[in-house]
């Protein structure tokens, strides 16, 4: 597998500017010969289809749900950050550029990160001039905040409801251009398998959710903007519906994944309360400004939390980093989460909660500014829980929230495959080994409105625009084996053997193994008997899932254990490449890799790498490294304390 | 501390297919924790189906904190359930009683046809949007952000249309199956900011076009659409609608 990141020459600044100069590009009155297609309407893909559009592409756009606005994006709460300085707080490009590639631990490439950085304030202008209803300030200019520790105000944002408004912006921009006649929508289907003729990524096979039937598309070029795996995890604070199925069939045909194991684990989620539980609900972080985090300083202690003197609790964020105190990053507060939960000190029903309590503002600064501040996440609490945090202190747990790691893209955004494009949170590219706040939403749209269609043109101006037979062997194939899949995953239908289990069974004993091996802390020997177990218990999936119902209807159980299939086998590279990367750095604490004090320690000298995993034969995969080397910044050794 | 648990006895809508009689069945869930929500109580239903070997009940649910507009149903009559700006997915079992009987059918509309079970078909809402709920500006088109100020209790109201999820319980809960209420949202989102101003008149035009084309029926101030709206959209936004739509047909001559 050759691994080229095609990186521009030149100095940093430049380096994109540049390399738009360079690049080819295809003719006005040629782009219309060429069929592209997007799988993903999230704010990656619809940014992209609605782009490769109005540029005069055809597009074809393919999604899950009934309808393109409701792709996971849309539950994005914080905001979006851009470095526009309109605060004059001394933000700048650079510093953008370096707070993002710090926060990722070192782990990202200098020249992706620095054009991320450079094209965010163009996202920020073009959302305002589709009709995003930003906040904003008495005199009308645009209102920021301060997000995830960061020391200056770039966070842009419609109240807590920011994924959903920019998500709705592109989404009307893809609905002008299907008007217009240049981009069709697919709704209602999963990608089965990639076509790949050549050697080039040509067209897709989709499953018609709603019929059953397979149904085969072709062109010049493919793009995967599927979203993350988070949900391998069983409970994560993603859709239910996110899913590695597309990105693990363009693994199969050769696409490099990157980084599987970089799993970002928030610290402010609405703790487990039953076992029937499939998703978790993120409290944002902002919450940490005004909250203080504790547990009772003895095991065990089941008082009220009223009833618990000031002395007897343990502010153990603010006791063990006392400059940062509750706002040190997601993956220090997580770990440490964690830990006081080991320890026997966690709180509420399961003992796996501690507490996030707003007395102390409440009593400094009145409940009506809180209210104000916080209102609609109040209001979220108290309508899963059923508990009043202007009373009592809300509960907390960490939960699994964001992926890292996804398929490799060069500085183009293709694969390893030709023709095969990967954006937003399905590629590995910008957030290193651990994302900062409002970074996802700056990263999927730069990646839809800006990167790829200024690069697509120079691979699509080497390919020609005759459409790929979709009657030919390879599509026959691919079809074969997807219904293969299906007829494998139905198997049980009709019989009664006993012993007979759902997906959903098989799914929460995977998350829950990877939960406690593969999650916020881990070391060789649980990484080990995760990988000793995973194999164990796809053997049984495969057995003994039984899926009601027939492969030509709409079937969501069907849809379902596809899904879980996939997570069975994407799981193990996800622990070997854990099992790999012998350091802590970003989300992870390596046990073995800890400083003196107990905190993470990152081994530039052994693991400044991007782990590119390639497929090499079922349940078979090699290791490739791509090195980062940092030209422009000095990685440090993060301190929080 | 064991959470209470209740027993509930579901009578659901059954339909297999799109062009089938559909009819009720009834199932009873025993030990069910209060603080489950609706979607949860479905699936342990279904799990339970399954293992007996009989189909599960097909509904459309994906982010489960009311914000992606993919779940809907109508529960004891009133669509999205009896709580106020609330969506099935955030409708929880604590606002039922032990024994009762919950009943949960789908959204019914002309232009909704029913899939199977609770799936419908939303689409004419898409084409909707298709007709003109955007704003006319290709990528990098765009002057900077802070070029046109808007004043900030315009925004706010702005916003307050834009959180319509397109959920589509307005139109169910209408007695004429209207879908004034969503398209007045987009309208009113739109016609609020100066970005949306210079196609105000034929984005009204066009979408109420769409509208009627789709098949939804005319608003009778019934005001049932608000009742239930998960989002809030107040009833406002059509009668900011109306007027748009008046304000463009006079202007009809000069600007379309
Ligand atoms: C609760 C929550 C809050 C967040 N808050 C923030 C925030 O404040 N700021 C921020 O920057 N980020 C935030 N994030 C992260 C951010 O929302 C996501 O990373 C981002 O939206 C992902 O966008 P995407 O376009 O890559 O993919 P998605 O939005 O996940 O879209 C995936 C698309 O692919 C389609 N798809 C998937 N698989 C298939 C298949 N097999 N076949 C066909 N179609 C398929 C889906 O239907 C969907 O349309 C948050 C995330 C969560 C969970
Ligand atoms: S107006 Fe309200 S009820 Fe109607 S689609 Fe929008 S959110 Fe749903
Ligand atoms: S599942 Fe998204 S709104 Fe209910």
């Amino acid at each position: 597998m050759q691994l080229d990141a095609r990186i521009p020459a030149g100095p940093l600044t430049d380096k994109w500017d540049n390399h738009r100069a360079a690049v080819r590009i295809i003719s006005p009155a040629n782009k219309r010969k060429y069929e592209i297609l997007v799988v993903g309407t999230g704010l990656a893909g619809a940014a992209a289809a609605a782009t490769l559009a109005e540029l005069g592409y055809n597009v074809k756009v393919f999604c899950l749900q009934d309808s393109p606005r409701r792709a996971h994006s849309v539950a994005a709460q914080g905001g979006i950050n851009a470095a526009k300085n309109y605060r004059n707080d001394g933000d700048s490009i650079f510093r953008l550029f370096y707070d993002t590639i710090k926060g990722g631990d070192f782990r990202a490439r200098e020249a992706n990160v620095y054009r991320l950085a450079q094209v965010a304030n163009n996202i920020i202008d073009q959302c305002v001039a589709q009709g995003v209803p930003f906040a904003r300030e008495y005199g009308g200019t645009l209102a920021n905040r301060s997000f995830g520790g960061a020391q200056v105000s770039r966070t842009f944002y419609a109240r807590g409801q920011t994924g959903q408004q920019l998500l709705l912006g592109a989404y009307s921009a893809m609905m002008r251009q299907v008007a217009a006649g240049r981009i069709t929508i697919y709704p209602r289907r999963e990608m089965m398998d990639l076509v790949v003729i050549d050697g080039q990524a040509r067209g897709l096979v989709c499953r018609n959710l709603v019929t059953g039937e397979f149904e085969r598309y072709g062109g010049q070029a493919v793009v995967l903007a599927s979203g993350g795996y988070g949900n391998v995890y069983y409970l994560s604070t993603n859709a239910v519906s996110s899913n590695v199925t597309a990105a693990w069939r363009a693994y199969k045909h050769g696409a490099g994944f990157a980084n599987p194991c970089y799993v970002q684990i928030h610290p402010t989620c609405i703790p487990v309360h039953g076992d029937y539980q499939c998703k978790l609900t993120l409290m944002s972080e902002s919450l940490r400004n005004d909250g203080r985090i504790w547990v009772p300083g003895q095991a065990g202690d089941r008082r009220q939390p009223a009833a618990i003197p000031e002395e007897e609790r343990d502010y153990y964020l603010e006791r063990k980093y006392p400059g940062f105190g509750n706002l040190v990053p997601r993956d220090v507060a997580s770990r440490n989460t964690k830990e006081v939960c080991d320890q026997g000190r966690g709180v509420g029903k399961s003992g796996r909660a501690v507490y996030l309590d707003l007395r102390d503002a409440i009593e400094r600064d009145g409940l009506e500014v809180m209210l104000q501040k916080y209102g609609n996440l109040f209001h979220m609490y108290e309508k899963i829980t059923a508990r009043d945090p202007g009373r009592e202190p809300m509960m907390i747990y960490p939960a699994v929230h964001y992926a890292m790691g996804g398929l490799w893209v060069d500085y183009n955004l293709m694969s390893t495959i030709p023709g095969l494009f990967v954006l937003g949170e399905a590629n590995f590219s910008d957030h290193g080994a651990n994302r900062l706040g409002a970074s996802a939403m700056m990263q999927g749209l730069a990646d839809g409105y800006f990167i790829l269609p200024a690069t697509i043109g120079d691979y699509l101006a080497g390919t020609g625009h005759e459409p790929p037979d979709t009657g030919g062997k390879a599509y026959d194939l691919a079809v074969r084996r997807s219904e293969q899949r299906i007829a494998g995953l139905l198997k049980n239908t009709a019989g009664k053997k006993p012993g007979l289990q759902t997906a959903t069974h098989y799914h929460r004993r995977l998350g829950s193994l990877l939960w406690n091996e593969c999650g916020i802390a881990r070391n060789r020997k649980g990484l080990q008997r995760a990988l000793d177990a995973i194999p164990e218990l796809r053997e049984e999936f495969r057995h003994n899932v039984v899926v009601p119902g027939s492969g030509r209807e709409l079937n969501q159980a069907l849809e379902k254990a596809g899904r879980v299939a996939d997570f069975m086998e994407f799981a193990e590279i996800m622990v070997r490449d854990a099992l790999a990367r012998e350091e802590s750095c970003g989300c992870h604490l390596r046990e073995e890799s800890q400083t003196a004090t107990h905190e993470a320690r990152r081994d530039d000298e052994h693991f400044s790498h991007v782990a590119v995993w390639e497929y090499t034969g079922e349940g078979r995969a090699v290791m490739h490294k791509e090195p980062l080397s940092f030209e422009y910044v000095t990685p440090v050794q993060r301190s929080y304390t | 501390m064991t959470a209470p648990t209740i027993t509930i006895t579901i009578k659901i809508w059954r339909q297999a297919g799109p062009d089938v009689q559909g009819s009720f069945e009834e199932h009873t869930l025993r030990d069910l924790d209060v603080d489950m929500s609706l979607p949860e109580m479905l699936e342990v239903l279904n799990e339970q189906l399954t293992r007996q070997g009989k189909i599960p009940v097909a509904f459309d649910h994906d982010c489960l904190e009311g914000i992606c507009g993919m779940c809907g149903a109508v529960v004891d009559g009133v669509a999205q359930g009896p709580e106020e700006k609330t969506t099935l997915c955030q409708l929880y079992l604590r606002h039922f009683h032990d024994n009762q009987t919950i009943t949960i059918e789908p959204f019914r509309a002309r232009a909704f046809p029913i899939i199977k079970d609770l799936v419908i078909d939303r689409s004419a809402f898409d084409r909707i949007i298709q007709a003109g709920g955007f704003v006319s500006v290709n990528t990098g088109a765009a002057p900077d952000g802070n070029v046109l100020p808007v004043a900030r209790h315009l925004a706010e109201q702005a916003m307050d249309a834009a959180a319509c999820s397109g959920c589509g319980a307005c139109v169910a809960a209408c007695p004429n199956a209207a879908a004034m209420l969503f398209v007045g949202a987009k309208i009113s989102q739109l016609a609020l900011l100066p970005q949306g101003r210079p196609e105000r008149e034929r984005r009204a035009l066009s979408m109420v076009r769409a509208m009627d084309r789709e098949g939804f029926g005319s608003c009778g101030n019934e005001r049932e659409c608000e009742a239930v709206c998960p989002k809030g959209i107040s009833i406002r936004n059509i009668a900011r609608l109306n007027r748009e739509f008046l304000r463009a047909s006079l202007a009809a001559d000069e600007t379309v």
